[in-house]
């Protein structure tokens, strides 16, 4: 795909949005790394679009600064920026084909008709929709019409494209499809993608990293596997996911663990690299381990070194297919969620069975309450 | 079929349905409009005696080249008056329009209001006020003498601008509406794409803004100019001799000269005028549009 710019890290320094009473981007602070696939991810009104429409200059920070590479971009309007967007709903040109959508941002940067057109054909046929070039958008499908809002903003080659919950229009299978084919054409382009979406599964699958944010603050920062397998907070425990949360006393450590005593006398062990960065010898902290994490035992078997177990009884057991879901009460009247794969075990575990929920100390986590990571992303 | 005739029945009533409701207005329309319509270009074959208004079919076509003829002088004038006062109401009603649009708020009902107000009053008494207005001694001209901006002897009440004036005046709300609906139902994402795309303000509104509502400002113009081209009310208040509309010598025709073939003709040539100006909408935006605006 011809040549781009030298692709640059983009960077928000302590980027702050407020709007009249609410306060949408709160101290935020991230470097997006050039080329990388970064995914925005968090519940509605977290502030993931905010931050997508300062990084396009659609929105001016309340405070703080944007850098793209070097150059600070902070009071630029978007036709002064290196960004292109896809936007929720396309925002296609209704009264231009879908070749002059498409080429409508080089055009106005003063790229040559023929030299446009030819980069508009390259393009379409980079999504996808060779030939379609003279149809309008209203004649496309909903999948079609995505690519077409794709090639628009991925033909001027800037040095970040946002997508703005590109998928959410499109049905189920369509999406699966789409995921696929948007990892092929980053990786084909080699430009940066923020990608913004709540929906977990869509940002774990295509990301290279993840930001989870939570009413405006960044709540976790990393690879899919490690936001998913150490998450730093409650919030994205809960979120990313499901996880079983405790509450307790976080002890000291000894030789690269802690124990953490829960309420109720228990005490779990757990890695000190799964302990969320921040926390002291006896702060308050929830302990927690990921549903699929946990082994059922009956209840007599003996201990096993390496891992935590807690006793319960089987409360509810649902099948659904690939695997059995359980709620398992424990003795202090807690519901833990199981998630078992069916692998054929006749020994499954019936409501009202006693059972020991046993899983690894290496899963186990320890994270803090929500809201308090202070420190900016790498 | 099994029970065909009750489904048959319900069938039957279901596909009545919409033609009955349908069938009041179909009513007025087809008595209230279409027959006077014939009866109209009936009338401009037939030939009428100017002493009783009785009048008796010949067929006599001549009608329409005669009369155009005798008026086409009143015809162009017309023509150009509308022209000059729809040019002015499209300068004048777009900013309107567009200011009240994209930055109206919550207010925009409140603004349309405003901009229709003054035309809860009727027609004549509206055109009458600006005949108050303009008038020598009136409050205009008479403050502009004494600040010495104009002369004792100038004036403004029948001359060809105050017919122009009162034209625009009474149809800039026709003007303003249709522009107003045309921009109120841009996608304002589309203005964040646009400016994504490297569009500056001002290219956004001559690349985006002005081409998606193209068909609002068309139907402006027709809702403008056809009323306009047609009006003999501004002509008569306002106006003087010499810049007679051929609203005017319609009535006049009708009226006072009691030749209803006359008159007839030449509001069937003025229709045709208008239609062709419609036949042109359709031609160039495309009759799918015509009906969302209008």
């Amino acid at each position: 795909m011809g040549e781009s710019p030298a692709p640059v890290n983009v960077r928000l320094v302590n980027v702050t949005k407020q709007f009249a009473e609410v306060r949408a981007v709160d101290n935020l602070s991230l470097d997006i790394r050039a080329g990388e696939f970064l995914s925005l991810l968090g519940p509605s009104g977290c502030g993931k679009t905010t931050t997508l429409r300062m990084l396009g200059g659609f929105e001016e920070p309340s405070t703080g600064s944007i850098f793209f590479g070097e150059k600070d971009v902070t009071g630029l309007p978007p036709y002064r920026r290196d960004v292109n967007t896809v936007f929720q709903s396309y925002a296609l040109f209704p009264h231009l084909s879908v070749g002059d959508n498409i080429a409508f941002g080089l055009r106005r940067q003063g790229v040559s008709k023929a030299d446009a057109a030819q980069r508009v054909g390259e393009m379409l046929e980079l999504v996808d929709l060779a030939g379609l070039s003279a149809r309008r958008p209203a004649a496309l499908s909903g999948g079609q019409q995505q690519r077409v809002a794709l090639a628009r903003a991925l033909v001027n080659r800037p040095t970040l494209l946002l997508l703005d919950e590109p998928m959410s229009a499109l049905d189920a299978k369509l999406r699966k499809h789409m995921q696929i084919e948007l990892k092929r054409i980053q990786s084909q382009v080699g430009i940066t993608f923020l990608y913004v979406t709540h929906d977990q599964e869509e940002a774990l699958t295509m990301s290279d990293r993840i930001v989870v944010m939570n009413q405006g603050r960044i709540e976790g920062l990393g690879t899919p596997r490690e936001v998913y397998e150490r998450p730093q907070t409650d919030f994205v425990a809960s979120f990313l996911g499901a996880s079983n949360l405790l509450p307790g006393i976080l002890g000291s450590a000894t030789q690269g663990y802690y124990d953490v005593e829960v309420t109720g006398g228990h005490r779990l062990r757990v890695a000190a690299a799964n302990v969320a960065e921040g926390l002291t010898a006896s702060s308050a902290v929830q302990v927690g381990v990921r549903p699929e994490k946990i082994h059922l035992v009956p209840s007599a078997r003996a201990e096993e070194a390496g891992t935590n177990c807690l006793r319960g009884v089987v409360r509810v057991a649902t099948f659904s297919g690939v695997g059995n879901q359980y709620l398992i009460l424990s003795p202090d009247g807690r519901d833990f969620t199981v998630y078992a794969q069916n692998i054929g075990d006749a020994l499954a575990p019936r409501t009202g069975d006693e059972v020991e929920m046993r899983w690894p100390v290496e899963h186990t986590f320890v994270v803090r309450p929500s809201g308090t990571m202070t420190n900016e992303g790498e | 079929m099994s029970g065909s005739g009750t489904s048959g029945v319900t069938r039957l009533r279901r596909r009545a349905v919409p033609y009955l409701l349908a069938l009041p207005a179909a009513v007025w329309l087809v008595g209230l409009f279409l027959v006077p319509l014939l009866v109209m270009l009936v009338k401009s074959l037939e030939t009428c005696s100017p002493m009783t208004g009785a009048c008796t079919m010949s067929w006599h076509w001549g009608e329409f080249g005669s009369q155009l003829s005798m008026f086409h002088k009143q015809m162009l004038t017309s023509l150009k008056f509308a022209g000059i006062a729809t040019a002015i109401d499209l300068l004048l009603a777009f900013p309107i329009a567009y200011w009240i649009a994209f930055y109206g708020g919550r207010r925009k009902n409140f603004f349309l209001l405003m901009l229709l107000v003054p035309f809860f009053v009727s027609f004549v008494i509206r055109t009458v006020i600006w005949e108050f207005l303009l008038s020598n001694d009136g409050i205009v001209l008479t403050t502009l003498r004494n600040v010495h901006v104009v002369s004792t002897d100038f004036h403004i009440l029948g001359t060809s601008t105050a017919v122009i004036a009162g034209l625009a005046y009474n149809f800039l709300p026709f003007t303003a509406l249709p522009i107003y609906v045309a921009l109120e139902r841009i996608d304002r994402r589309l203005l964040d794409a646009s400016q994504d795309l490297y569009a500056s303000r001002i290219t956004t509104f001559t690349r985006v803004i002005l081409p998606l509502c193209i068909p609002g400002i068309f139907a402006a113009f027709l809702l403008t100019f056809i009323p306009a081209f047609g009006d003999y009310v501004n002509q008569q208040v306002l106006g003087g001799i010499g810049n007679t509309m051929i609203g005017t010598v319609i009535q006049n025709t009708f009226l006072i000269n009691l030749d209803y073939a006359g008159g007839s003709a030449l509001s069937a040539i003025l229709m045709v005028i208008s239609l062709v100006g419609i036949l042109l909408y359709g031609r160039l935006i495309g009759s799918a549009t015509i009906g969302e605006f209008l």
